[in-house]
């Protein structure tokens, strides 16, 4: 566990004293939102295109740090001073996946509200988005962080990790618009299958914490 | 490991990236305690050999114990009682010094107290503890190798790989690390070098790759 505190604090304190990841998320999240602001020449948004706008903007974004989760033990040899130390690798993978759903819930914090500012006649459904929005990123981080490790070991990384990660997210995008849409109608949040669409979003995440607690050791071998 | 089991040992060692052959059938022994030293142009090897010798790469060929571990099996049982100076100083270029010290002390399972001592008595002893605040990034060359020499030894291990020890040191800073690094308690080591002279002087057996 003092492993897995010290591989998480070792991110967040880089976080906090470069911010290069953070920073252009939002960034990327907020220029996104415009676009579509002026793309679809809408001012308000409601429904599955509310939830779609979200939920494919929060995706993208999350690419960004996808990329960079690795950088730094790739290029200032992070990953053999992991191999080198007494620790259950695992824990390299539980502080990754942390660091990528504490980045996604900063994130959220900053441009639901916008998005909302931007697309939303009320902020009555925002509320019941949490557990969803929690899930998504769960999801999103373990997915993540496995292909980016994945990609990190490969020569193709730049290209592998969006390719590969993009596809399997597909079903936790499926449950996670599906249970937002609903949250986000026009005449207030209704709860029609929220529960089944939290469950698949649960039952995802499940599926590919175990993947990642017994592969992740071997993805770290030479 | 029993006093006559060799702390290295290798027979028909050899490793492959993809069809060139980076390292051919070496033949090694060396006593718990003594000194090896790995010598040869570049591209010959020897950091290959380092690096299988760590559990970092797996042989192509060949058989390899290390500290009475067979490699790449019992890797996980050399986990934590190798120190291992690199060409890369494995150390973070965003963190401190001592950030980068603290990190090591705790995968490596040091207590806090007995870490926060330990990193000062290294510090000191390579004359970094004024710049132990700044971060890696900013640090010149030798100043990193002199953080990442701390690192190496911060956990007290039993074998020492050294790949290029003295690179980017100036005269003063070589004798603080020779003094850390070989401080004569009769700890295993293996030293790649290209000053063939000092570190035969101090070898208890050599081993000339290509």
């Amino acid at each position: 566990m003092s492993a897995y505190r010290a591989l998480l604090g070792k991110d967040l304190r880089v976080e906090l004293r470069t911010f290069r990841s953070l920073p252009a998320m939002a960034l990327f999240a907020v220029t996104t939102f415009v676009i579509f602001r002026f793309g679809l020449d809408r001012t308000g948004l409601e429904g599955s295109l509310a939830a779609g706008v979200l939920i494919a903007t929060l995706l993208f974004a999350a690419i960004l740090a996808v990329n960079r989760l690795f950088v730094a033990e790739r290029d200032e040899g992070g990953f053999e001073l992991i191999r080198l130390a007494p620790i259950d690798r695992t824990w390299l993978f539980a502080a990754k996946t942390s660091a990528l759903m504490i980045y996604l819930l900063v994130l959220e914090l900053v441009v639901v509200p916008i998005f909302a500012l931007f697309f939303l006649d009320s902020a009555e459904g925002l509320l019941p988005l949490i557990p969803v929005l929690v899930l998504f990123d769960l999801g999103v981080a373990l997915t993540g962080t496995l292909i980016s490790t994945i990609a990190t070991m490969s020569t193709a990384r730049d290209l592998l990790a969006p390719l590969v990660l993009l596809p399997l997210l597909v079903p936790v995008v499926i449950a996670a618009t599906g249970a937002a849409e609903h949250l986000l109608s026009a005449g207030g949040p209704e709860y029609d299958r929220f529960g089944t669409w939290l469950a698949v979003l649960g039952l995802y995440d499940l599926v590919f914490a175990l993947v990642g607690y017994a592969v992740f050791d071997f993805l770290l071998e030479d | 490991m029993s006093a006559e089991t060799p702390a290295i040992s290798a027979h028909g060692l050899a490793r492959d990236y993809g069809e060139r052959r980076a390292l051919a059938g070496v033949e090694l022994a060396l006593a718990a305690g003594g000194t090896l030293a790995v010598l040869g142009p570049n591209g010959s090897g020897k950091t290959t050999l380092l690096r299988i010798l760590a559990g970092l790469l797996r042989p192509s060929a060949g058989e390899v114990s290390v500290l009475g571990c067979p490699l790449p099996g019992e890797t996980w049982r050399l986990r934590g009682r190798v120190g291992f100076l690199g060409h890369d100083p494995l150390l973070y270029r965003d963190l401190t010094g001592r950030e980068n010290l603290r990190l090591a002390a705790r995968l490596y399972g040091l207590k806090p107290e007995r870490a926060e001592e330990r990193i000062e008595e290294l510090l000191s002893a390579v004359g970094m503890e004024r710049r132990g605040d700044d971060r890696v990034a900013e640090l010149s060359a030798g100043m990193a190798q002199r953080v990442a020499v701390c690192r190496t030894i911060l956990h007290d291990p039993e074998l020492l790989l050294l790949d290029e020890p003295d690179s980017h040191l100036d005269p003063a800073a070589r004798e603080a690390v020779r003094a850390l690094l070989d401080p004569g308690d009769g700890r295993t080591r293996v030293i790649v070098s290209h000053e063939r002279e000092r570190v035969l002087a101090e070898a208890d057996v050599a081993l000339e790759l290509g």
